[in-house]
């Protein structure tokens, strides 16, 4: 994988990570206000980059597999095989 | 329903193929104390939990450790990459070799295969809140003793990683316990 490819993964493993520590969170707090709007920023912006990844290098769902001629879905690495 | 996004929740790494510390890692996949059971008690649980917040929680970090499962495997994959036969058996993988040839099999440290007796369903929300409490320590606890095993940087960074998250595991279920005991108690006033 190229370090561009790379870099960009890094960001968005990041923030989907923060969206899940919001999650817990909110399970157990969902009146806090403040952790609300947090975690709503993160996934805007983690969607926004998902956007950008997926339109530059390749589906990580199946159903991002959009407009492409073929199914890149099976020819990207697996994360088992990714050297980080 | 669950949808499968093609990455780790974290970028698992290690520095050198390693057998002897995939022979103890594969405990957190596999073992008592590991990341299989975890999931399955947790998803498990969901369905006899009384409160939206129990619910929520027994669902959300029984998916976060299904993440948690894929990184270990990960980390062993890569620990374990290319191993040949006679490597396996000076690791003390002889066994393993024998069964699974370098696959990845759900055993402890020991080889002994996962079993359901090693998680439980009580029904009893208090019971099993307390139960997934204690088994976010032990996963902690072990996770501390790899951490003491390997000298690899990379790979303890990653464990130190999953490390943390028990801690945080195991405070949301504290949290929950507490609002499902208030819940309890608020129902005993007429």
């Amino acid at each position: 994988m190229q370090r561009d490819q790379l870099e960009m993964l890094k960001q968005i493993q990041a923030l989907q990570f923060t969206a899940v520590d919001f999650n817990l969170y909110l399970d157990t707090h969902p009146s806090d206000q403040r952790a609300l709007a947090d975690y709503a920023n993160t996934v805007r912006e983690m969607e926004q980059l998902k956007t950008v990844y997926t339109r530059n290098y390749g589906p990580l769902l199946p159903t991002d597999n959009l407009c492409e001629p073929c199914w890149r879905w099976i020819e990207e690495p697996w994360p088992w095989e990714i050297e980080y | 329903m669950w949808i499968y996004e093609k990455k780790l929740q974290y970028p698992a790494k290690v520095g050198k193929a390693d057998l002897k510390m995939a022979k103890y890692l594969i405990t957190q996949y596999g073992g008592p104390d590991g990341e299989l059971s975890a999931a399955l008690r947790y998803l498990n649980q969901r369905y006899s939990m009384p409160t939206n917040v129990t619910k929520a929680i027994c669902n959300d970090i029984g998916t976060e450790e299904m993440a948690h499962l894929e990184i270990i495997a990960t980390l062993v994959y890569k620990l374990t990459k290319d191993a040949t036969a006679e490597e396996m058996k000076k690791a003390d993988l002889g066994g393993h070799y024998a069964d699974h040839d370098n696959a990845l099999f759900y055993v402890d440290a020991t080889g002994n295969p996962w079993t359901a007796t090693y998680i439980q369903a009580k029904g009893d929300p208090v019971a099993d809140l307390h139960e997934d409490m204690a088994a976010e320590e032990k996963a902690r606890a072990t996770y501390q003793w790899l951490i003491d095993l390997t000298d690899d940087p990379d790979l303890k960074d990653t464990l130190n990683f999953l490390r943390v998250r028990e801690i945080v595991h195991f405070q949301r279920f504290g949290e929950a316990l507490n609002l499902v005991q208030e819940h309890q108690n608020s129902k005993h006033h007429f």
